[in-house]
């Protein structure tokens, strides 16, 4: 032995193992031996071409054998003797697909994502706790497990997870967790409950604009503020067809004595501003035609929810079979059942409601100690909830999150900054309140016919959707369905005085009174997020409506006649933007060429000449699109600066009615100039403006509209992950056409179902059904779906177990 | 020849051990066979190095044949390796050998004897004998 060089080896040995063994920093952020290691590492997630999905595994716990047949596109169909093997496959495949993405979306929902992303994710993390989302999951858990059919399956569905978990060596975790030194967390109830709350946020969080309006009140004084932001659009095409007669209120809420000096008049702006607020792109589609308007006579139903495309999907297509029936559909990673479907009865779809259903109460606290607020006339205790954030590569964060009557105090002196002030306000909010969203789907995926379905949707509580439905005895039909507060006029969309109970919501809008049709006469129905009813819908409806596809969507649909699928497969791709269609012609009529370069006259040439159709090689569409943001920031901004923060720009719809109605409208008025500008000044103003842009755009060669967009899906971590995204794809559209692909948002899931007595359905959406980056079918849908081309659905039967579209086979055991 | 035996020591007992131990183990394999093969620091330490870099670079290369390169060129974008899967191979042949020449060599200076030096005038004087 040489001792020396021994110890100065084994230093160097174990100083290198001990490199490698961990995290180095952001370049590297995971052990590089472990990662790199082909036996443990990521090497192991790289699947062969031809890797074998076949598997066999004991479940204890399970009553029979389940059978899962994978098809060529890794759809599982399952086949089960009773409801609880069946939701136990689904954990189990939904594991096997999804793990990652269930694990990384529910912690996120529970205000834990800096486990996985370090300290730059504690602040929304924070938010996430103050707005109460464990607490909303903890009540709807509550609420799930109370009724013994819904406890049963939820524990089962847990129980398909955790055996898959319970079933993986470290080195067959998702390759994410070897990426970021994490490790799986198992599966429970209140996961599942945190799911559907992220998806209540998601859902209902662009609707609420309440802080944003309580600051624009002194932008926008008196009826200013309806004409800016409460505007019923006068194209609007709502959802429950115009003429419908409502039945008079059964609730009639009545606005306090001190409204006008405490409420409309209140305190001046509020100094917060809401961070990670959801995208108001999430917006969807869905229509369905009686057999009076298709060639075979057959109802078809169509749906495109728009989210956020991800890489994976928030959808995962199924098939579900036990003793009871067959469901399939784009199902949701972390919860059971099919969300947009069908059965062999019936089929349904959903789209946002868009209401609002989150409101901000103004605290006292009686000190810094937080544990006691004015309320009715004394201090009221709070309820302190102590939040442990844990953080990667950091310490733990706690916050101190007070609870009151009304909800916990989300805004406060130090959050979401130390600079917000000393007001504190408590937010009340519909997804607080305990419910069970997922009977509505056991109910909706073993539906029969119309009274079924409406007994399915009744207690559907938020986030609320708009559940269109057909069905193969020919009913069609729609109800938007939440719980949603009975309101006096304009109550909630400013932040309210919470000294007391006086501006607490009164009631709720009974169920039946919700906005809903059925077989009308016209022969269909369609939603795409617009105003659910019009003015004469007896209750006050705040909501961040979204006008234009709604006026697309119908005034195709009147036209058709004869409707085959291949023609709703083109109507589900539709890039006519209707919006241009109305505001091109005034956009062009008020601009002064003399006042145009010789070069901002060939964009407006564009104009002159497009058919306005939003198609991923059209130029004119991105010149119109810069064109009318431009107009936008241009009327707008001047009035919506002069507070802090600035007050929400109002929407599109209500710019195109202000051009098509009034020429020398006081809002196009530049308040910082002295002169008086009309729609002539700030239409031409915005195109010379726009010019710059779209020269810019032009000489990098990206002045196609799909190229200027860039549509592109990103994997769950985003912009960490680059080359695990689809960047660049070729297509058209936007927020305001049916086929409505923004940059990242967009028709998450296509769904086209003929109701024939043997059913036709397609389907695709923008990923593919394996989580992992190191498969063939991570994204091997996107093509299609960029294309616009949808897959046939294959509804396998039991006896059909030897056909050549059963590719492998997973049997779960006792 | 020591040396190949050496190696293919080396790549076989890492492999097995691998099957049942964290990624580490591949120093433990490196170490033990060296123990056994008793060779100079030097050629202790190349054939460690050369065993685990083989077998981590045979197998990566396997693996990503199989995989059409799939998810090597998305690891090789994460790290700072401009998605080249050849150089992501290559790199993980360099960690695992290093892993293992280093681990081989301090076996070595464990169980061998310091070299005496050679004295060229004896060693040829007793040659001529």
């Amino acid at each position: 032995m040489r001792p020396f060089p021994f110890l100065l080896s084994s230093l160097l040995t174990l100083g290198l193992l001990y490199i490698l063994n961990n995290p180095l920093g952001d370049v590297v952020p995971m052990p590089l031996g472990a990662f790199l290691s082909p036996q443990h590492g990521f090497w192991q997630n790289a699947e062969p071409s031809d890797a074998d999905f076949s598997a066999s595994l004991d479940i204890p716990g399970l009553r029979d054998k389940v059978e899962i047949f994978l098809d060529d596109r890794l759809v599982p169909h399952i086949f089960a003797q009773s409801e609880e093997d069946l939701y136990t496959a689904q954990g189990y495949v939904h594991a096997k697909f999804r793990l990652f993405q269930m694990d990384l979306q529910t912690r996120a929902a529970a205000g834990r994502a800096s486990e996985f992303a370090g300290p730059r994710a504690v602040d929304f993390d924070k938010s996430q706790r103050r707005l109460g989302m464990v607490y909303a999951a903890e009540n709807a858990l509550a609420e799930m497990e109370k009724d013994p059919l819904s406890k049963k399956i939820y524990d089962a569905y847990t129980r398909g997870v955790n055996a898959y978990i319970q079933s993986l060596a470290p080195e067959e975790w998702p390759v994410e967790y070897k990426l970021l030194n994490a490790s799986p967390e198992p599966w429970s109830n209140l996961r599942t409950a945190l799911l559907l709350k992220m998806m209540a946020k998601m859902l209902t969080g662009g609707a609420d604009n309440d802080l944003g309006y309580t600051n624009a009140r002194t932008v926008f004084e008196g009826d200013a503020f309806d004409r800016v932001y409460q505007v019923i659009s006068d194209s609007l095409r709502p959802i429950v067809p115009k003429g419908t007669v409502f039945p008079a209120p059964s609730v009639k809420p009545v606005a306090p004595a001190t409204a006008d000096s405490l409420y409309f008049s209140g305190p001046a702006s509020v100094a917060f501003t809401e961070n990670y607020r959801p995208d108001p792109h999430n917006g969807s589609n869905n229509w369905a035609l009686a057999g009076s308007k298709t060639l075979s006579g057959a109802p078809i139903l169509a749906n495109d929810p728009h989210l956020e495309l991800s890489l994976p999907s928030i959808w995962f297509e199924i098939q579900l079979t036990d003793s009871s029936g067959t469901s399939y559909g784009a199902s949701l990673p972390g919860s059971p059942f099919v969300i947009s479907g069908f059965n062999d009865h019936i089929a349904w779809g959903i789209t946002n409601a868009q209401r609002d259903v989150k409101d901000y109460f103004e605290i006292k606290f009686r000190d810094g100690k937080k544990d006691a607020y004015w309320y009715k006339g004394a201090w009221e205790p709070t309820n302190l909830r102590i939040e442990e954030i844990k953080v990667k590569g950091g310490e733990i964060v706690y916050d101190t999150v007070a609870y009151t009557v009304f909800g916990p105090v989300m805004f406060e002196a130090g959050f979401p900054d130390k600079t917000t002030g000393s007001r504190n306000l408590a937010v009340r909010w519909m997804g607080h309140e305990g419910s069970n969203e997922g009977a509505t789907f056991y109910r909706l995926n073993r539906a029969k016919n119309y009274q079924e379905y409406v007994n399915a949707i009744r207690t559907f509580t938020c986030p609320a959707q708009n559940f269109i439905f057909a069905s193969k005895t020919g009913d069609i039909a729609i109800w938007q369905q939440g719980k949603f507060p009975a309101r006096w006029n304009k109550q909630g969309i400013f932040v309210m005085p919470g000294q007391d109970d006086t501006y607490q919501w009164q009631g709720y809008i009974p169920q039946h009174e919700n906005p809903h049709a059925v077989n009308p006469a016209r022969g269909f129905l369609e939603s795409a997020n617009q105003r659910p009813a019009d003015a004469t819908y007896p209750y006050y409806i705040p909501g961040a409506y979204i006008t234009a596809r709604g006026i697309a969507i119908e005034q195709k649909l009147e036209k058709m006649t004869k409707a085959t699928p291949e023609d709703i497969r083109h109507l589900l791709n539709d890039y006519d933007n209707i919006t241009a269609r109305a505001a091109g012609p005034a956009l062009i009529k008020f601009t002064s060429e003399q006042r145009l370069a010789e070069d901002t006259k060939r964009y407006l040439d564009l104009v002159k000449k497009w058919d306005f159709q939003a198609d991923p090689g059209s130029e004119a569409q991105t010149v119109y699109q810069v064109w009318m943001d431009s107009l936008r920031a241009e009327v707008w901004n001047d009035e919506l600066s002069q507070v802090t923060p600035r007050a929400p720009m109002p929407d599109e719809q209500v710019l195109v009615e202000l051009l098509l109605k009034d020429s020398t409208s006081v809002f196009y008025d530049d308040i910082n100039t002295p002169e008086r500008e009309t729609a002539r000044d700030v239409v031409t103003s915005a195109l010379n403006k726009a010019a710059g842009r779209l020269a810019a755009a032009e000489n990098e060669g990206k002045l196609e509209w799909a190229k200027f967009k860039n549509p592109s899906i990103f994997h769950l971590l985003k912009e960490a992950l680059p080359s695990f995204a689809r960047q660049g794809l070729p297509v058209g559209g936007y927020g305001n056409t049916i086929n409505a692909v923004t940059i990242s948002h967009g028709p998450s899931w296509r769904m086209l179902v003929h109701l024939t007595d043997e059913t036709e359905a397609y389907g695709v959406y923008p990923a593919g059904q394996n989580g992992n980056p190191g498969s063939r079918y991570y994204d091997n849908f996107v093509d299609t779906w960029v294309k616009g081309e949808m897959y046939k659905l294959w509804i396998m039967r039991k006896e059909d177990a030897g056909d050549a579209r059963v590719k492998w086979t997973i049997t779960l055991r006792q | 020849m020591k040396m190949i035996l050496s190696v293919i020591l080396t790549v076989s007992t890492a492999f097995i051990l691998g099957e049942y131990l964290p990624w580490w183990s591949v120093a433990v394999a490196a170490f033990a066979v060296s123990l056994v093969t008793n060779q100079a620091p030097g050629a202790a330490f190349i054939s460690g190095f050369l065993g685990i870099a083989l077998l981590w670079v045979a197998y990566s290369s396997w693996i990503n044949q199989l995989n059409e390169s799939l998810l090597s060129e998305r690891i090789a974008s994460v790290l700072p390796l401009q998605g080249s899967s050849v150089l992501l191979i290559l790199l993980t042949g360099l960690i695992g050998g290093l892993a293992g020449g280093l681990s081989a060599l301090t076996a070595s200076y464990l169980v061998r004897p310091r070299e005496r030096r050679v004295d060229y005038q004896n060693y040829y004087r007793n040659k001529m004998r």
